[in-house]
């Protein structure tokens, strides 16, 4: 297992590089240049000269990206031009609120979406089935942006009769009236840490209408998966042949039924968590929330190339370790593919 | 179309000549004589309660789309004079105006209206071209094969990993923020789905028998793979293609969100009428409920018409 681990890593350095050379000459093919974003319409010449000199746009394309691989190998992600501050610290401070609005939204989905697939295939046809089945397809539908107005409009912001139910805070991370330490940015894991328990619970309650309104897209793709892989399962033989030897029907949900029909489920799991790891400019904008998806959004109104670059290599790093742990788990899930 | 060939359906081994027998020869001979497989699909089509709303659903959407001059009073994008809009509220369904207006003083049912006119143009030329460039970059991979399909699939792999939203700011630099742009950047995302689709089920029809006795009889290559694979694999890329234009409606209005949507205030938009909504949602839900909820059932309704025909056309599904 440790060998499969290290040729997938090993694997990824070719794809990076080639992804930085496109990326690199991408972004500078592209008109416009950062100095002019960064100083304003109305920049002379010469401060432009004096901005392209300091970030080195000056050099030549070649060396710019030999000096940008060298500073990489050094850990050094860059600094962005549009404020001025190290890349690396930035994402630091930036992805925590993905990763947890992220697991929230992924919280959402699966805890929902597998129970409810796997009821409705249970009972195909019947009533809850046809309603999982059309709520599925109206959820990838609705527009992210829209469906987070929706969301904050009956409980955040309150209509009519229904004013009660909006009890949830509108945007942000935490309430701002609350001194809370931040040691991780993980603000509820943060909260649990030092032990101030209203600082956690307050960052978990911002995170109830992001978390429905980014998964609610999953939540659909999940169900769908996971009714179509029991449906599949339910009809093979091996079903029939544990209710004919008379097996308890918990033993053959668990063991035949849920455990054969896993994989395609955790597949759609991790090409999902892929996408909200890679942060979410809708949800983020309309909740106010400081991601990275917001982040990359501001990045490239202003052509901030280290930090565009900077994202590209994370988020690629990102899918690849996460495609890897879904191939790993196939074999906790299946014996039959185990991984050499 | 594509036909399956008629199974051997002899004289009847058993004999016998009464009546029944004739009737149950007969009955057999209709169900192995099979039917051709898009004709098959639309007989399930018509049977199935969920296609049959997703196509009324996008009948509607295209008759107000394509009749928008004579439903609406008003010419889209165009404020009313003295409306009377203040800050805080804006004027409620009067008998000019049956919906009221929204808040840049433009009367909201001509708005709406125009605006599916805006989503199925958009959607429609997008997905042209994300259909169309991505069929031929498939059809060269699943055609061709070998060191082509290689070549094609890793192009294919790197134009997934940009994200559409780097592309969609680069296609708006390159060109100017306008409705091409929009158009340019929501079908070139999509051209790697396309692609993929369509190699993978051509690499599923070369494996077929009937490949291999075209290859046999001499057929050359160009004749096989244009004239005898291509058909048989078109299914996928064709339902991709409606649930292609649920996505393009909802990404028009992400983009606008985004504030990379087409900029002409002439033209309706639903997803720049939900932006510009934004701020009076307190006071005036309505004019962000309405568009956002001609997106929805419209994106529903292609997505429920594709899933569909999906079904259809998938054998696991047939008789």
């Amino acid at each position: 297992m440790l060998r499969f681990v290290i040729r997938r890593l090993a694997l990824l350095v070719p794809v990076l590089l080639g992804l930085l050379v496109l990326l690199f000459g991408w972004l500078r093919a592209l008109p416009g240049d950062p100095a002019r974003a960064m100083l304003g319409q109305r920049a002379t010449p010469d401060a432009i000269a004096r901005v392209n000199a300091q970030y080195g746009f000056d050099k030549p394309l070649l060396e710019q990206f030999f000096t940008y691989i060298g500073q990489l190998l050094q850990g050094n992600f860059g600094a962005s031009t549009r404020t001025g501050e190290p890349v690396l610290d930035s994402f630091l401070l930036r992805f925590p609120a993905t990763v947890e609005l992220a697991l929230a939204a992924l919280l959402f989905a699966v805890a929902i979406g597998i129970p409810l697939g796997y009821y409705a295939a249970r009972h195909a046809g019947g009533i809850i089935d046809t309603m999982a089945v059309s709520g599925s397809l109206l959820g990838v539908s609705i527009p992210v942006f829209f469906l987070a107005y929706l969301l904050k409009l009956v409980f955040s912001v309150g209509i009519g009769p229904l004013e009660f139910l909006a009890v949830l805070p509108t945007s942000g991370r935490q309430d701002v009236t609350i001194d809370a330490t931040h040691l991780t940015n993980f603000y509820v894991l943060d909260g649990l840490l030092t032990r101030e328990w209203d600082a956690a619970w307050d960052a978990v309650v911002h995170l109830v209408l992001p978390g429905i309104a980014l998964g609610t897209i999953p939540l659909a793709i999940i169900t769908r998966i996971t009714r179509a892989s029991v449906l599949e399962v339910l009809h093979e033989d091996y079903v029939r042949t544990a209710e004919a030897k008379g097996l308890t029907r918990s033993l053959i949900r668990r063991r035949h039924v849920l455990r054969n029909a896993l994989l395609p489920v955790v597949t759609t799991i991790g090409l999902q968590a892929g996408l909200l790891f890679s942060g979410a400019v809708l949800t983020e904008s309309v909740f106010a929330i400081n991601g990275i998806g917001s982040y990359l959004f501001l990045a490239i109104g202003q052509l901030d190339y280290a930090v565009l670059q900077g994202y590209i290599l994370f988020i690629a790093v990102g899918y690849a370790l996460i495609n890897m742990l879904v191939d790993l788990s196939y074999g906790l899930i299946d014996p039959r593919v185990r991984v050499s | 179309m594509t036909t399956i060939p008629p199974a051997q359906s002899g004289p009847s081994e058993l004999g016998g000549g009464g009546a029944l027998a004739a009737v149950l020869d007969r009955v057999e001979r209709d169900e192995e004589r099979g039917v051709s497989l898009w004709r098959g699909a639309f007989r399930r089509l018509r049977r199935n309660p969920s296609a049959i709303i997703g196509a009324a659903i996008m009948l509607a959407f295209v008759l107000v789309a394509v009749l928008a001059p004579l439903i609406a009073g008003y010419e889209p994008g165009r404020p009313i004079p003295s409306s009377g809009i203040t800050p805080s509220s804006v004027p409620g369904p009067s008998p000019e105006h049956p919906w009221g207006l929204d808040s840049t003083g433009a009367d909201l049912l001509t708005q709406i209206v125009f605006g599916a006119r805006q989503s199925l143009v958009i959607g429609v030329i997008s997905t042209a071209i994300g259909f169309v460039a991505g069929a031929a970059l498939g059809l060269l991979a699943g055609g061709i094969g070998g060191t082509v399909d290689m070549l094609v699939m890793r192009v294919v792999d790197i134009m997934l990993s940009i994200p559409s939203l780097l592309l969609a700011v680069s296609v708006a630099a390159v060109l100017g923020q306008s409705r091409t742009s929009v158009m340019i950047a929501i079908g070139v995302a999509q051209v790697p789905i396309f692609a993929r689709l369509l190699r993978g089920s051509l690499l599923q029809q070369r494996a077929a028998d009937y490949v291999l006795a075209s290859f046999s009889i001499g057929l050359r290559r160009r004749t096989v793979v244009m004239s005898h694979m291509l058909p048989n694999a078109l299914g996928p890329i064709i339902v991709q293609a409606t649930l292609t234009l649920a996505t393009a409606i909802i990404e028009v209005a992400a983009l606008s969100y985004l504030g990379l949507g087409d900029p002409n205030p002439s033209v309706a938009e639903w997803g720049r009428m939900l932006v510009k909504a934004q701020p009076r949602l307190d006071s005036d839900p309505h004019l962000a409920l309405l568009p956002g909820t001609a997106i929805a059932v419209t994106a529903f309704g292609f997505t429920l018409f594709g899933e569909a025909l999906r079904e259809a056309l998938d054998p696991k599904f047939r008789r």
